[in-house]
């Protein structure tokens, strides 16, 4: 499966052999496990196997509570408290499901920065990094339809916002939303459909990742330096690489460990911080919260989305090319996906050849302006809509846009970058040092 | 270098939720000692009772809790009452049973009425429902470093009326300090020696509402206690394991690794 050169699996015993000819798994597990992977990858290569976690946490968790909960506008809130409060810790899995949400997100975040910082996304890994956006895209959907089923406040109204957005589609929208809801309103027929694709998703989510997994085994993993692992020969691969067992596997299961740590100690101490309080007032169609906010994790995109008032002039040209047909609503939606589009389309807007952030000096400036413009829109998602917030929304959303639609071509063009080690080995060593040992142990 | 991102996105995440919360006109609340905050923190079980007489004799009359099975106030670490008494508690309430088809004494399995009055909101939930008070644009930082949450916005709000009428469209408004607002539908509940506790606790208006306060918390997060207790093993084990998990670590890349010349 892999392009780097490695030892493969070899049935030895005859019940080995007589598997390996009718199924190969045992080869296709140890391939996969003993993958080269290359020796100098830092900390920010452990957000993988936490997303991995994740999903299964968010899995077990929801095949749990599934069997408790309710998938009806009268009894869907009740059934919540009823696992919070009947269910033999049924709270602890609740929380457990609510914050892994959270940590799933923290993760996924930090995951797509250190790609884009290291260039993961190019050449030859855009299949891997498209296929990541698509989970990403999937997992919103997902995190968002979960919050919905608890039938409280914030669900029904986040709702309505939400599915509201294909409603502003020309032409067609009302027809899109309508359908969506199953209805003329966020209602029964909703939370059932929702409930149903929320189960759903996940699995497809699961899907992605083999395939995410499978399309990076074959290029091989990206690392800090951008550099290639030597493919000449086994012995030059191992010099570059360690195999994933136990070296990284370990290491990934410290952090793992430290993360989940502080992780539940928000689950057991502060469960509720991360969610709306409002959530915990039933559903009512009939009073609308004061501020409608999504969660945390959307307020990003949330921020790009309000940000393209009808008082923009980009919008009003829009308008005006088009004959009214985009107006500031729909400008905002396509705002909002497009900004998505935009880093997903990353790999074929950056010009530079260097992979790494690491050796390209101007980059890095602008890479961690985008760090902290991502942080700025987060805040500014929650804020409410009104000045100076809408001001700053536009400028942070406007510089989201020109990170990928202009810096990043042009960087690639102006820019001189600096010298990169040869190999991996060579930074690896420049890091830790000669090892005493001619080769490890493998 | 990534260390400066993961020390940021720590920060936003700090921040992030509470700004979510409600902008303008918040009023004044007050930061009240309560025995369940902190991570060890646990309810206090007399407070507890108190707070059940308190809910029963005043709060009953308009609103509800229906989200409450009445046999949970016989749970360890909630108000811990002995089954009789829960039993003879239940009695007091009569709920509409579909099978007779007519009202009978509710039992201990039933939950809670709901609310008489229609426009008195459940109570169930409240103390969680209303921990968003925090900070002018809500950074949440009070709810993070003082342990503020519900129970104090509802202790401040039963203890923050000023005295002050008005009447709007036939409906008359309170002025309460800690009420978004200011002014507040609900007529003051509580006045001093309102109450008659049968051990001669204190009951001036800021300890009935402190009371009635930590009740409602418990009926909102009956399982707080178990939570705490379960964070606390849970990190206790984690930490150890990642203490385990680091030392693996360092022994397998070792052989990897030379001494650091540069």
């Amino acid at each position: 499966m892999s392009g780097i050169p490695h030892d493969h699996y070899e049935p030895t015993t005859n019940g080995e052999k007589w598997l390996h000819k009718r199924l190969p798994i045992v080869g296709l597990l140890y391939d996969t496990i003993m993958i080269p992977t290359p020796k100098n990858l830092n900390w920010m290569w452990i957000w993988g196997i936490i997303l991995t976690f994740c999903l299964a946490l968010q899995i077990a968790t929801g095949v749990v509570l599934v069997m408790h909960y309710t998938p009806h506008v009268d009894l869907a809130f009740s059934s919540v408290e009823h696992i919070m409060r009947n269910v033999n810790g049924g709270h602890m899995i609740r929380y457990l499901h609510m914050n892994g949400a959270s940590l799933f997100f923290v993760a996924v975040y930090a995951h797509i920065f250190r790609g884009l910082y290291y260039g993961s996304y190019k050449a030859p890994r855009e299949i891997t990094w498209i296929i990541g956006m698509l989970i990403y895209l999937l997992m919103m959907g997902t995190a968002f339809m979960g919050y919905v089923l608890p039938w409280g406040q914030m669900s029904f109204w986040g709702a309505t916002v939400i599915t509201g957005l294909f409603g502003a589609i020309p032409f067609i929208g009302e027809a899109i939303q309508t359908w969506l809801l199953g209805g003329p309103a966020v209602d029964n027929a909703t939370l059932n459909r929702f409930f149903s694709l929320h189960y759903l998703l996940p699995f497809v989510i699961a899907g992605l990742v083999i395939v995410h997994i499978w399309a990076f085994h074959t290029t091989g993993n990206n690392n800090p330096t951008g550099v290639d692992v030597r493919r000449g020969s086994k012995e030059e691969a191992a010099k570059d690489t360690v195999p994933f067992w136990p070296y990284f596997v370990i290491k990934d299961l410290f952090a793992l460990a430290v993360i989940l740590a502080v992780f539940w100690a928000i689950v057991g101490f502060m469960p509720n911080y991360l969610g709306h309080p409002d959530n915990y007032i039933e559903a009512n169609p009939l009073v609308t919260p004061a501020h409608i906010v999504p969660e945390w994790y959307f307020l990003p995109f949330y921020a790009i989305l309000r940000a393209f008032t009808s008082e923009v002039w980009v919008v009003q040209f829009a308008s005006f090319i088009t004959g009214g047909i985009v107006d500031a609503k729909f400008f905002g939606v396509i705002a909002m996906f497009g900004a998505i589009i935009a880093m997903a389309l990353a790999p074929w807007l950056d010009t530079s050849s260097v992979r790494s952030g690491r050796y390209r000096p101007m980059f890095k400036w602008w890479f961690w302006l985008l760090v902290i413009d991502f942080f700025a829109l987060m805040w500014l998602g929650a804020m409410p809509a009104e000045e100076p917030y809408a001001s700053f929304s536009l400028i942070a959303s406007a510089y989201w846009f020109a990170y990928f639609l202009v810096i990043l071509p042009l960087l690639g063009v102006i820019e001189k970058p600096l010298p990169q080690p040869a190999t991996i080995e060579e930074d690896f060593d420049a890091h830790y040092g000669k090892a005493s040992q001619s080769t490890p142990a493998e | 270098m990534f260390k400066k991102l993961l020390v940021s996105a720590i920060a936003a995440i700090a921040i992030a939720p509470g700004a979510a919360m409600a902008a303008g006109g918040a009023g004044h609340v007050e930061d009240f000692e309560f025995s369940f905050e902190g991570p060890f923190g646990s309810f206090d079980q007399n407070q507890l009772q108190r707070g059940l007489q308190i809910y029963t004799e005043v709060c009953a009359a308009c609103h509800g809790l229906k989200q409450v099975p009445i046999r949970t106030l016989a749970d360890e670490g909630g108000p811990n009452l002995p089954a009789d008494q829960v039993r003879a508690y239940a009695e007091f309430y009569e709920v509409y049973d579909p099978e007779l088809d007519d009202l009978r004494p509710a039992k201990p399995t039933d939950h809670f009425p709901g609310s008489g009055l229609e426009t008195a909101p459940d109570l169930s939930m409240m103390a969680k429902a209303r921990a968003g008070f925090h900070g002018p644009y809500g950074l949440g930082l009070n709810q993070l470093f003082k342990g503020m949450g519900g129970a104090e916005y509802i202790a401040s709000l039963l203890s923050g009326y000023t005295g002050e009428e008005k009447e709007e469209a036939g409906t008359i408004f309170y002025e309460n300090t800690a009420f978004p607002g200011g002014w507040i539908a609900m007529a003051p509940p509580l006045s001093d020696e309102l109450v008659e506790f049968a051990d001669g606790h204190a009951n001036d208006v800021h300890h009935l509402a402190a009371d009635v306060s930590a009740f409602l918390m418990w009926t909102a997060e009956p399982k707080m206690m178990a939570r705490k207790q379960a964070g606390f093993v849970g990190v206790l084990f984690l930490t150890l394991l990642s203490v385990l998990l680091y030392l693996t670590n360092k022994r397998i890349w070792a052989p990897l690794k030379g001494k650091k010349t540069s």
